[in-house]
């Protein structure tokens, strides 16, 4: 449990990031983020998504370049298939930010990574979103991840490792509690 | 009315340090608001008893001497034997003294109470972690045909409405009113996150004896990774019963207690509740498993594997497959919402600036961020043991000799 071991690399800045925790520690304000993404409709179902700028640290920050995202939906729904679908933009969201979460936590904890891969999988009866039953919710009625992680740890330290994960995602955080969602227009 | 040091609060954390103040000689009044071990006596359920075994109560100068060692004390039975040692030790107690403001103008203390004031150099708040209640904001949607209730308000379940009960929080306090309330007939939902599982016995020993045995509550806070996370960890899900049985999720589950995420809005008299359930509970079963563990590897590194049990293995915490995420509070036939949902100490008489953003006293090891004065008794103080009755002693030793120090002008305010 140190961060002190000098062979385990995982590419993550443990010690920036320790830092960065007790200097926000100080200055809670500087803590305050906003994210943002904007979307332009394209044509059907196909939308197309971009993120760049968010606020930080107190002033705005920008990322590297711009990022975009096609999102449609599948044939057999009779769309194009331009990109993933919304849902499983949200899919993605979590994976990548549970996998964020294993390789700080596994570098914090001194376990070296030799891969982590994750696999997920989250049931939906569209009868909620087709208006069928409106005793049926249109979101998933569940999301299972399975991890594969070859790690030098013992069984319990890697189920330790996803523990904490979960435990710290922001993203996990999201799909499993409530959010206040406002909508305006014009 | 001038003295050296006052004391605030009589229970054991303040009986303590008036003790390591005597044996220094040191002119001290201890002023108590009600009675000695008020909180003890008037603020906890009637079922409660302590959550260690008789033979760890030790203080200063003062220890269990009963014929049950291995027994929990009941309230009434705790305040006796705080009681006792306030007689023992012959403390300068004021009763029924209410602090109403602590003042400095930087060297020394003005402290009111409703019996008049007291001038002095130094003052130590020995005045509790559990006054008040914390409920969080939602509470405020709960729907007005429910009966709100904290833990600090629940005697016994004869006290709540025939019907069903959602209980929020499963720390000590959590688990062990869901369990005698859902045994009254009452039927409880548990709405939780993360908590501590532990058994009661294992391998033949009070999980406190081993706690004892292997020094893990003697750590120091200053040796402690993340200090603020100690402080807020619950306490844990463990009952003193003359049975000596283990109060986790699988007995609540097997009795027919429904377990549910943490409760994260109320939202048109519906509760939702966190789908993060399953893995609050594999925090809570891998980290009892660490411990189990170490407990182990002593056992091993100091040949006593023939002297104790062997070792156990406990099923790990039953989630059903997909807990349910929403509960509406008429549909469902709850009567009751009691929120277990933690404490916090009150200081609105507190006037000197020494509070953090959260409302906690900033310290160092209960050296407290005003010359001259000090806490006492708060969770993970100066070691693991410093909300514990038998924690106090160490602490009460470290920080009287650093008051003394102080007032012999050897500590210099930074």
């Amino acid at each position: 449990m140190s961060s002190t071991n000098p062979v385990v690399n995982n590419g993550v800045n443990v010690e920036a990031l320790l830092g960065a925790r007790a200097a926000l520690t100080e200055t809670p304000a500087a803590a305050a983020f906003k994210w943002r993404a904007t979307c332009k409709w394209v044509n059907g179902t196909h939308s197309h998504s971009t993120v760049k700028s968010f606020f930080g640290l107190g002033e705005e920050q920008s990322h590297r370049t711009e990022y975009s995202f096609d999102a449609d939906h599948p044939e057999i729904f009779a769309s194009e298939d331009n990109g993933a679908t919304p849902v499983e933009m949200v899919l993605v969201g979590l994976a990548s930010c549970l996998t964020a979460g294993v390789a700080a936590v596994a570098q914090h904890r001194g376990i070296q990574l030799n891969s982590v891969s994750a696999t997920l999988e989250a049931g939906m009866d569209i009868q909620g979103i087709l208006g069928i039953d409106s005793d049926v919710r249109n979101g998933f009625d569940g999301i299972k991840v399975h991890y594969d992680i070859d790690a030098d740890a013992s069984e319990e330290d890697l189920k330790a490792l996803v523990a904490q994960s979960q435990k710290r995602s922001a993203v996990f955080d999201i799909v499993a509690n409530p959010t206040n969602v406002t909508v305006d227009v014009n | 009315m001038r003295t050296r040091c006052v004391i605030i609060g009589a229970g054991h954390a303040g009986l303590a340090m008036s003790h390591c103040l005597s044996e220094y000689s040191i002119d001290h009044v201890v002023l108590e608001r009600g009675e000695v071990g008020n909180s003890w006596k008037h603020e906890r359920w009637d079922s409660l008893r302590l959550l260690t075994p008789n033979w760890l109560a030790r203080l200063p100068g003062y220890c269990y001497s009963g014929n049950d060692p291995d027994g929990y004390m009941t309230m009434p039975e705790t305040v006796g034997f705080i009681e006792k040692y306030a007689k023992v030790i012959s403390a300068p107690i004021k009763l029924n003294t209410t602090v109403t403001s602590l003042n400095t103008d930087g060297s020394n203390y003005k402290v009111v109470t409703n019996q008049g004031s007291w001038q002095c150099e130094s003052v130590v708040v020995a005045s509790g972690a559990c006054n008040l209640a914390h409920v969080p904001a939602m509470a405020e949607s709960v729907p007005s045909s429910i009966a709100p209730l904290t833990a600090m308000q629940y005697r016994n379940p004869e006290q709540l409405e025939a019907g069903g009960v959602l209980v929020v929080g499963a720390s000590a306090t959590g688990i062990q009113l869901a369990n005698e309330i859902h045994q009254s007939g009452r039927p409880v939902t548990l709405a939780l996150g993360e908590h501590v599982r532990l058994p009661r016995v294992y391998r033949g020993k009070d999980i406190q004896w081993w706690m004892d045995a292997l020094g893990i509550l003697d750590e120091r806070y200053d040796e402690i990774d993340d200090i603020v996370r100690g402080r807020n960890i619950p306490s844990p899900q463990l009952v003193g019963t003359p049975e000596r049985s283990m109060l986790d999720l699988n007995t609540l589950t097997a009795m027919g207690v429904r377990l549910r995420g943490k409760l994260a809005g109320i939202n048109d008299g519906k509760a939702q509740f966190s789908g993060s359930l399953r893995n609050a509970c594999s925090l809570a079963d891998l980290k009892m498993g660490r411990l189990l563990n170490t407990i182990d590897e002593w056992v091993a590194e100091n040949n006593l594997d023939g002297e104790v049990d062997p070792p156990q293995h406990y099923a790990p915490t039953e989630v059903e497959e997909s807990p349910p995420l929403m509960m509406d509070f008429v549909k469902d036939g709850i009567k009751t919402i009691l929120w277990a949902t933690g404490y916090y100490p009150d200081y609105s008489w507190l006037n000197i600036p020494v509070l953090d953003r959260k409302g906690k006293i900033r310290h160092d090891g209960g050296v407290v961020d005003s010359a001259g004065m000090y806490l006492m008794g708060m969770t993970l103080l100066r070691r693991r043991k410093s909300s514990f009755i038998h924690g106090a002693g160490d602490d009460a030793r470290d920080l009287s000799a650093h008051l003394v120090s102080y007032l012999n002008g050897n500590v210099k305010p930074d």
